[in-house]
């Protein structure tokens, strides 16, 4: 005969057993924690775009977009340009048409739906160009949004999509302060820039990289302290994009100004 | 004790059994927690592979160096010395195998890109010497008056 306190005890234990994840039952090993704090590992990849350089080209666009397959003809990008024009009066016109992959060719500002905005060359106080792309943040919250573990961090930095593993939920997309994820035309699953992670691994810079004609992007490996990139970011006067949200971007840029988002 | 306690228990209990073990089939073997942790090192190990498998289609001017001397040296002599040759031609890939020939872009759209003249002193577009495309000789490609290799030099024909 089952008792009415033998019952409570036992459901409370069955209860409090099943609400234990398996994952709780492995222990800590002391060894892998404090290889995470100081990792070995001996390269941690982080860009470097100089504003100054940049001519609006587009060129870096046009061989990202080939270089990793993402159909040329669809509005979506993995790294884009933005064209940033500040006028006298104190407005800021930003566009970036096609994400720039065909060049700034007229002065005309798009404005989306086939609306352009005329701006006379004296009501110009400044103009130049910003190119964006994933910041590989040390903190990414889009890989912490991932209710599936399809996007991760590797140990030189670069954050990678897992197209297999993918279910398609867009949470990631939505959880990027930077915007810099959408969804694959063909493969329907989260995409975004992974630095040209082939090509990194061949010993090659990405292909934006060797597209630009004017040294605007630059890639580098932080942890030498010898590299050219790790040193202008050590000494120059650097800064990284939505830095109140935390996130330790690793893509830094000279010459932004309080317009730039 | 009445068996009708214990059968919905042995229930649960095969449930969650079949979960485990669908789980151990379904999760490949490499899935789990690498090198960035608990919070950001969660993946199938093998997906990097899959990554650093792609295959490279910019291979950058050196590669263009031995089989078109002549177009490499006009170029690097040249203001447009930075320009890599796959920016205006489309990426080598497999060339000169498969594509035998790589694409001729002789458009004015490709020459201004940069040519076309913007008024931003703050970018490096400033410093560019650039044209109007629409008054500067509009019905001609660029090409028919200027050599792209070497923009200094004389077209020769
Ligand atoms: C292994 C030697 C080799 C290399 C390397 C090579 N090419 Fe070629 N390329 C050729 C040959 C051979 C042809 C002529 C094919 C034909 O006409 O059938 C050719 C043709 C071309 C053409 C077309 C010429 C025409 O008149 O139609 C272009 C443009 C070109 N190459 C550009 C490049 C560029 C840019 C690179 C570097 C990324 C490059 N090639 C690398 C051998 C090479
Ligand atoms: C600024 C853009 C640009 C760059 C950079 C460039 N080309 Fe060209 N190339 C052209 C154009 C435009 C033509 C067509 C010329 C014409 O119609 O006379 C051409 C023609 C050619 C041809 C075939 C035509 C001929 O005259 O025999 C070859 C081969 C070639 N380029 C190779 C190269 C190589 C190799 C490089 C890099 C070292 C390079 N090009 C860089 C724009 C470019
Ligand atoms: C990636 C940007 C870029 C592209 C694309 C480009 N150029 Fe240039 N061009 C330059 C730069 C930079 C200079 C050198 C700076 C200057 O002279 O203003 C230059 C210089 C020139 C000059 C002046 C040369 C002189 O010193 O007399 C001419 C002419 C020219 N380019 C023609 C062309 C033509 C034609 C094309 C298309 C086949 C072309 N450019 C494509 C960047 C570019
Ligand atoms: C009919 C021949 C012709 C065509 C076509 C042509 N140009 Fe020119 N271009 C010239 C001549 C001649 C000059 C030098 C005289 C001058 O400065 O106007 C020149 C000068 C230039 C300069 C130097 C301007 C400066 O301030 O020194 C650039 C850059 C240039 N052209 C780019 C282009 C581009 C880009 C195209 C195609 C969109 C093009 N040209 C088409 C004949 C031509």
């Amino acid at each position: 005969m089952i008792t009415r306190r033998s019952f409570c005890k036992k459901a409370l234990l069955i209860a409090g057993g099943l609400a234990v994840p398996l994952s709780a039952l492995e222990l800590f090993d002391p060894k892998r924690l404090l290889a995470e704090k100081d990792s070995p590992e001996k390269v941690r990849w982080g860009f470097l775009v100089d504003t100054y350089k940049c001519v609006g080209c587009g060129f870096c666009v046009k061989a990202c977009k080939t270089e990793n397959e993402v159909p040329y003809d669809a509005n979506v990008t993995r790294t884009w340009v933005e064209r940033y024009v500040i006028t006298r009066n104190g407005k800021t016109w930003i566009d970036s048409p096609k994400g720039a992959r065909d060049g700034f060719t007229t002065r005309k500002v798009a404005l989306g739906e086939g609306n352009f905005q005329d701006i006379k060359d004296e009501d110009i106080e400044k103009a130049f160009f910003v190119p964006k792309l994933c910041n590989q943040c040390d903190n990414p919250p889009c890989v912490q949004v991932c209710p599936v573990g399809a996007t991760y961090q590797t140990a030189d930095g670069v954050v990678l999509v897992d197209r297999t593993w993918c279910i398609g939920c867009g949470y990631c997309i939505m959880g990027c302060p930077y915007g810099v994820r959408f969804f694959h035309p063909v493969y329907h699953v989260a995409e975004k820039c992974n630095f040209c992670y082939h090509r990194l691994a061949k010993g090659m810079k990405t292909a934006c990289v060797d597209a630009c004609p004017f040294g605007a992007r630059r890639i580098g490996n932080l942890k030498d302290p010898d590299d050219p990139v790790t040193q202008i970011i050590m000494t120059e006067r650097v800064s990284v994009l939505k830095e109140e949200y935390g996130t330790k971007p690793q893509v830094f840029y000279l010459g932004l100004t309080k317009e730039v988002k | 004790m009445k068996n009708h306690v214990w059968r919905p228990l042995y229930i649960a209990l095969c449930i969650i059994a079949l979960v485990l073990i669908a789980r151990m089939v379904i999760v490949p073997k490499d899935f789990g927690i690498w090198e960035r942790g608990y919070m950001y090192g969660w993946h199938r190990k093998g997906n990097e592979a899959d990554w650093k498998a792609v295959k490279v289609k910019y291979r950058t001017a050196a590669y263009c160096k031995d089989c078109h001397p002549d177009k490499y040296n006009d170029l690097k002599q040249s203001p447009h010395a930075n320009i890599m040759c796959e920016n205006c031609h489309g990426p080598a890939l497999g060339h000169p195998e498969d594509p035998r020939t790589m694409t001729i872009d002789r458009h004015r759209e490709l020459c201004i890109r940069c040519h076309s003249r913007l008024p931003y002193k703050a970018s490096g577009r400033g410093a560019i010497r650039g044209i109007d495309p629409q008054t500067h000789n509009p019905e001609l490609e660029c090409t028919v008056c200027h050599y792209p290799h070497n923009p200094k030099r004389e077209v020769k024909r």
